[in-house]
């Protein structure tokens, strides 16, 4: 396959930076989106132009490090990672646009690199079930019931990639946001800091300088662990429930 | 620093500095969707009465003069109206309000714009709102205009209370094409303000956490927006067409 | 199962096998250094062994803990774990990971599940027997008192999950549900869907951000380790690069944690992780601490295989696939290029099936990958040419679907083949799936004594970082294990035994020792930078995984591994002077960062090779081709080496000094393993 790409370039945060074009050709329908780029990248090196910097670590899927946005959507035309993108979903002659996720809360470090640290920020206001080490009950003293079970496990699935806030168009992380809010509300386990942790969360989320939601529902369309827009509905629902209970 | 000591009572800790729920942007989006569904009361009360222009001039200057009296005694004359556009007029701050900061946001949560950028996912209706509410809002500063305070007649020319006449006052307004055309396209834009607002204030609520309960309501609101779009406009449209005058 | 008798009896041995102590295969290439004992294990009985050393273990007054302050390197299971447990306790803890965030460590990626010897099934499961599984499936190369603890504290790690809130399977009464894993007979293996890794290291995760908040711990992402300080003998910090600055930074501590994961990227092409690396590792090894048994190295049988010269990594598809699926290639060669539809049932051998009657499809990994190798090299291999030879063999879902339906099928392995499909193209409902071994896990690591202290006083190390727990295989589900084991409820003990006696003398940044280390990274990275040659590190990278595959990956023989010592010398030469690398250094560059981690993969590969030499037996992971029975199953030397290879850095230009560590069973006698 031969390709024209077009490419975010931008030598760092201050960079304004601009769209480059590359033309690569030989490409195999097998390769991965991301093994494309290391053969541009072979061929940039070999030209003595600077590789294009992206993200990627685990190229299987979960670890969330992968981040481009492909002709306009979030990880490419199909609902996967952009590490499990294959060339098979392009045709030969196709030209390619690549671009970071844009977003105010994740500043674009170099290339096609984001700052994603907001998501860490947002569980450190309270993602998480407060249990010290050692301090846990026997596993099966709590039962869980197994729809509940089953629903959190859904949403845990979440790989905070940041796809439905490229999506967005207001760059609203509210699909990553009711992921947690759902997967820890649906546990008993989860119960005690139910309400706290929706608010502080969502506090943290709009101080990180995410948009509001207004149910637009790329971010679902383009999440690839499809986490339903029904988190966001929970999301909603948690918040006014804590604002009842006094948060 | 973990748990710090409080009294039942006391104001809680919080993680993030000043976290209070009323202060998100979920808050935000809640009383959007409040004063929308206030409208939405509305305008369906507002419809019905303008579909009574079918049953001829008395019945709906009737109609009309029935409403500045509704509430009497308990209310003074005009009493209820005025409840009501007080309703309204909050209604309308608040929806307006929240429209500008949460657009606000938008922007800021996404300073540099893609190159190319697809919208799978979305209904055309839903990216629609910023400009439908802006449109809408014309629309009611014109149509108050229009039919409340300054009645104009925009056929004969007269204004105020000479044009006092509700009946007459529609009937001629919509006479005129363009009048009818701007009250058509504003109604389209009522149509998907709807078609998405009616979704999402129940998402917004919450009431949406299963697909088919999605799948629902995304139907209703469908539904209705069809229903009060195509409700308001029979009536200009009858008119223009000459089936009322 | 049955069980060959003791393999002390020389009869044993094929004929042409020579006694023991014949051949020093590795010599001139080490050099004998005095053996090492663990002196950390308490003696007594197995059972009480851990009970005595964390009561034996000093405490540290609540009120000191936050004085005194710990450097951990790596946010998987094992980090991860470990950063929020210290935070919690008080300590001062600085957390460092090279990806963006601390969540996307490559305990991520772990699919299967984690072992614990809760008996929830009542099948006869104990810690004892959790204990002797691991044992014997490491095929007696694991230390004893290491892996009693682990079998004695994995059911706490549930237990401790649960709380945090991992998603685990369940049953619909609301219980735990467990399954079977990797071949042995109880139903201990703990799992939330194919996603097990992700939910555990979320929960590991989620703890350490709610402590980062607290302000016990301070997380340095997208931070790379390139080197430890020693100062006074003592480990005290380490230089990190921030790789978005570039910034060379020293971080100084009382104690440094190494969980920095494994090294299996030597091989180029592995299961691990892109940025997974040995770095961290290597440089300590390099200052003193030292590396026991790299030659241990997994491979496991159940992944995709390679498509072309463009693979960047090779996908594990999870061996549960192997309870279903049946495993075969053509009987005739000239079949290889066929549709395998078109293929009748007599002319394809499912030689699993063939050889082991009784295990079948489900032996042990090592010997499932060295299969699949062998009927490729007889060039009954299927699936397209690369280079020049098929390297696949089937996983053919035909009669199980036959047998249970598509439906049933899909349900339980949905999301793996869905994968497959992506990857591949090919829909493995209608066309057999093609499955090739690959690099999975390394078993060797860092040297540690049963506190989990390597040799560098101060410098501990945890999770696959280190070589303690699985001797020369691992089971499946017990990285996950050993990881939070290691991370939640070892070093938190043994560590404060240490920190007992801090804090110690401030060092600063004028320090002999720092600026030593400092002035290492800098020229280092400066040498890259400006050697300006022709070739890109990724060039450098494959090849050398092309030299560790053919003559360090499932089979060696010492003539393999001595060629590929000098070829790996050779290579080390040619990258230290064609080595090309744009870019600058105060900014972020990738490939600054592979630079950096294919020098350090270089020389241990040279060092695999040469343990691997040494090790003349084949055992678990590790198959000699000289050591094999007559039908050429691998044969252990236990008179000659139970012991521990441990091999201290000799120098840039001297040999490697090899300490042993005996190893000694009470609680479990050694057998020779068979699956026939
Ligand atoms: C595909 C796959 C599937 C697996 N499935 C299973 C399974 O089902 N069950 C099971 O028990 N085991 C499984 N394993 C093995 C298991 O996942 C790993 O052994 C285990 O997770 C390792 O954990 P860790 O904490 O030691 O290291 P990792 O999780 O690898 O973490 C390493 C950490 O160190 C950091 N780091 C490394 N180098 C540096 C440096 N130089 N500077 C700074 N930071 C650095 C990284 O950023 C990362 O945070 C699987 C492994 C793979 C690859
Ligand atoms: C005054 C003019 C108006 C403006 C500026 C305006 C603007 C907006 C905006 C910006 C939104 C949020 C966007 C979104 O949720 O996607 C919105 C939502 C909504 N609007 Fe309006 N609107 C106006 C009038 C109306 C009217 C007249 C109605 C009803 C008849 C209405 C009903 C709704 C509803 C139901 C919502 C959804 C609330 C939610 O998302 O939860 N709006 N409006
Ligand atoms: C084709 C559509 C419409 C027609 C024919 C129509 C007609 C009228 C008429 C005749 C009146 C005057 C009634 C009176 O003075 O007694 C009126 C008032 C009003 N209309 Fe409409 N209207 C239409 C659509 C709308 C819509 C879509 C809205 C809101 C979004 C709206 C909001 C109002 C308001 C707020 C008043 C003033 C009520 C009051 O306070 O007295 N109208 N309309
Ligand atoms: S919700 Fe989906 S798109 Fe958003 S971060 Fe999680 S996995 Fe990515
Ligand atoms: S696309 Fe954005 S507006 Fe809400 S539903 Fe998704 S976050
Ligand atoms: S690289 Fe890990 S999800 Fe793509």
């Amino acid at each position: 396959m031969n390709l024209t790409l077009k490419i975010w370039r931008q030598t760092d945060a201050v960079d304004k930076g601009k769209i480059h074009t590359y033309a690569i050709s030989g490409i195999s329908q097998d390769m991965s989106f991301l093994e494309m780029l290391d053969v541009l990248n072979e061929q940039l090196n070999e030209q003595g132009e600077e590789p294009v910097a992206f993200d990627s670590d685990c190229r299987e899927g979960i670890c969330g490090m992968c981040s481009l946005m492909i002709n306009g959507e979030p990880h490419g035309p199909e609902v996967t990672t952009t590490c499990q993108l294959h060339m098979r979903s392009f045709n030969d002659g196709d030209t390619i646009t690549i671009e970071p996720w844009r977003s105010g809360a994740f500043p674009v470090v170099k290339d096609l690199v984001v700052d994603r640290s907001a998501f860490d920020r947002i569980i450190q206001s309270g993602g998480y079930i407060s249990a010290n080490t050692g301090s846990a009950p026997e596993a099966n003293s709590v039962p869980v019931p197994r729809d509940n079970a089953v629903r959190a496990f859904n949403v845990a699935t979440c790989i905070g990639c940041g796809a439905c806030v490229a999506a967005c168009p207001n760059g609203s992380a509210s699909l990553f946001l009711g992921a947690k809010i759902t997967h820890l509300g649906e546990l008993p386990q989860g119960q005690p800091e139910r309400w706290s942790r929706v608010v502080d969360m969502t506090a943290q989320h709009d101080h990180e300088g995410f948009g509001g939601c207004t149910n637009i529902g790329e971010c679902a369309a383009a999440c690839p662990k499809e986490i339903p827009l029904d988190v966001i509905s929970q999301l909603n629902k948690d918040l006014r429930t804590a604002m009842r209970h006094g948060h | 620093m973990a748990n710090p000591v409080t009294t039942p009572g006391s104001k809680r800790p919080t993680l993030v500095d000043g976290a209070r729920a009323s202060r998100t942007s979920i808050a935000l989006k809640l009383l959007m969707a409040l004063s929308g569904l206030a409208f939405v009361g509305f305008v369906l009360g507002h419809m019905y009465g303008n579909l009574k222009a079918f049953s001829g001039h008395d019945a709906f200057n009737e109609y009309a003069y029935h409403l500045k009296e509704l509430g009497e005694p308990m209310l003074p004359h005009m009493g209820f109206i005025w409840i009501m556009r007080g309703g309204l007029l909050l209604a309308l701050i608040i929806h307006v309000a929240c429209a500008i900061e949460l657009t606000r946001r938008a922007r800021k949560a996404r300073p540099v714009q893609y190159v190319v950028k697809k919208h799978t996912g979305a209904i055309p209706a839903s990216r629609l709102m910023r400009w439908g509410g802006l449109t809408l809002f014309l629309f009611i500063v014109w149509h108050l205009v229009n039919f409340t305070f300054g009645k104009v007649n925009v056929e004969t020319g007269e204004t105020g209370d000479a044009a006092g006449d509700p009946y007459n006052l529609l009937v001629d307004t919509f006479d005129v094409w363009w009048m009818t055309l701007i009250y058509l396209v504003a109604m389209a834009m009522l149509g998907a303000h709807l078609h998405h607002g009616v979704w999402s204030s129940m998402q917004t609520l919450g009431l949406t956490g299963t697909a088919e309960a999605r799948a629902r309501v995304k139907t209703i609101s469908f539904a209705l927006a069809i229903v009060i779009a195509g409700g308001f406009s029979l009536v200009p449209i009858a008119v223009l067409t000459g089936l009322i005058d | 199962m049955t069980d060959m008798p003791d393999t002390t009896l020389t009869s044993d041995r094929s004929h042409d096998e020579p006694s023991p102590g014949q051949y020093d295969d590795a010599a001139g290439y080490y050099t004998l250094g005095e053996p090492i004992a663990d002196t950390k294990a308490p003696a007594g009985d197995i059972a009480d062994r851990w009970q005595t050393r964390k009561f034996e273990a000093r405490l540290v007054n609540p009120a000191n803990r936050r004085k005194l302050s710990i450097i951990i390197v790596g946010t998987g299971l094992a980090g991860g774990a470990a950063a929020a447990t210290l935070g919690e306790a008080g300590y001062n803890v600085k957390s460092f990971c090279y990806q963006d965030s601390p969540r996307r460590a490559h305990s991520i990626a772990a699919q299967g599940g984690i072992n614990a010897a809760k008996n929830y099934k009542e099948d006869g499961d104990s810690t004892h027997r959790l204990f002797y599984d691991t044992v014997k499936g490491g095929d007696y190369r694991s230390r004893e008192s290491n892996v009693y603890r682990l079998a004695e504290v994995s059911t706490n790690i549930i237990d401790q999950c649960v709380a945090q809130g991992v998603p685990f399977a369940r049953e619909y009464g609301g219980l735990l549900d467990n399954r079977s894993f990797g071949g042995v007979q109880v139903s201990r293996t703990f799992y939330a869907r194919g996603q097990t890794g992700q939910q555990l290291l979320i929960g590991a995760y989620q703890a350490m951000e709610r402590q980062v908040k607290l302000g016990t711990v301070t997380e340095y992402t997208r931070h790379e380790m390139l080197e430890v300080i020693v100062a006074d003998g003592q480990a005290r910090g380490i230089i990190a690069r921030d790789m978005v600055t570039g910034e060379i930074e020293t971080h100084l501590a009382d104690v440094v944690v190494l969980a920095s994961g494994g090294y299996g990227n030597v091989f180029y092409l592995s299961t691990n992780a892109m940025g997974s690396n040995v770095t961290a590792a290597w440089r300590a090894h390099r200052k003193g601490a030292y590396m026991a048994n790299p030659c241990y190295t997994q491979i496991h049988p159940t992944c995709i295989p390679v498509s072309g010269d463009h693979q960047s990594k090779l996908t594990l598809m999870s061996e549960s696939l192997r309870n279903d699926g049946r495993i075969w290639v053509p009987k005739k060669a000239e079949d290889c290029g066929k549709d395998p539809r078109d293929i009748p049932e007599e002319d394809r051998d499912y030689y699993l099936e063939r050889i082991y009657p009784s295990f079948g499809n489900l032996v042990p990994r090592d010997i499932a990958s060295r299969q699949a190798k062998n009927m490729c090299d007889e060039g009954r291999g299927v699936g397209p040419m690369v280079g020049d030879f098929r390297r696949g063999v089937y996983l053919d879902f035909k009669d199980a679907i036959a047998r249970l339906g598509k439906d049933a099928i899909e349900e339980k392995y949905d999301n793996l083949l869905d994968m497959y499909e992506r990857i591949t193209g090919e829909n493995p409902y209608e066309v057999p799936m093609r499955i090739y071994p690959a690099v999975h896990y390394v078993m060797g690591g860092l040297w540690v004594d049963y506190d989990l202290q390597s040799t560098i006083k101060g410098l501990f190390v945890t999770g696959e970082a280190n070589f303690s727990d699985h001797g020369a295989n691992r089971l499946g589900a017990s990285a996950l294990m050993q990881g939070l084991a290691d991370g939640y409820f070892v070093l938190p003990h043994t560590i404060r035994d240490y920190l007992a006696d801090g804090p110690f003398p401030e060092i600063g940044e004028d320090h002999p020792a720092v600026v030593e280390a400092r002035a290492d990274v800098e020229g280092r990275i400066e040498k890259f930078l400006s050697i300006n040659g022709n070739r890109s590190v990724d060039s450098f990278h494959r090849e050398l995984g092309h030299i560790m595959w053919e003559y360090c990956g499932m089979e060696r023989t010492a003539e393999g591994l001595r060629k590929a010592i000098d070829m790996i010398r050779e290579l080390k030469r040619e990258f230290w002077s064609d080595l090309k690398v744009l870019g600058t250094a105060d900014s972020l560059n990738q490939s600054l960062e592979k630079a950096g981690r294919v020098a350090d993969f270089i020389e241990l590969g040279e060092l695999m090779c040469i343990d691997a030499l040494n090790r003349r037996e084949s055992c678990g992971g590790h198959f000699r081709g000289e050591s094999q029975t007559e039908d050429g199953e691998a044969l252990r030397h236990d008179d000659e080496f139970a012991y521990v290879a441990a091999w201290e850095w000799g120098g840039q230009d001297g040999t490697p000094i090899l300490h042993k560590e005996e190893l000694v069973y009470t609680a479990i006698e050694m057998k020779q393993r068979s699956y026939k």
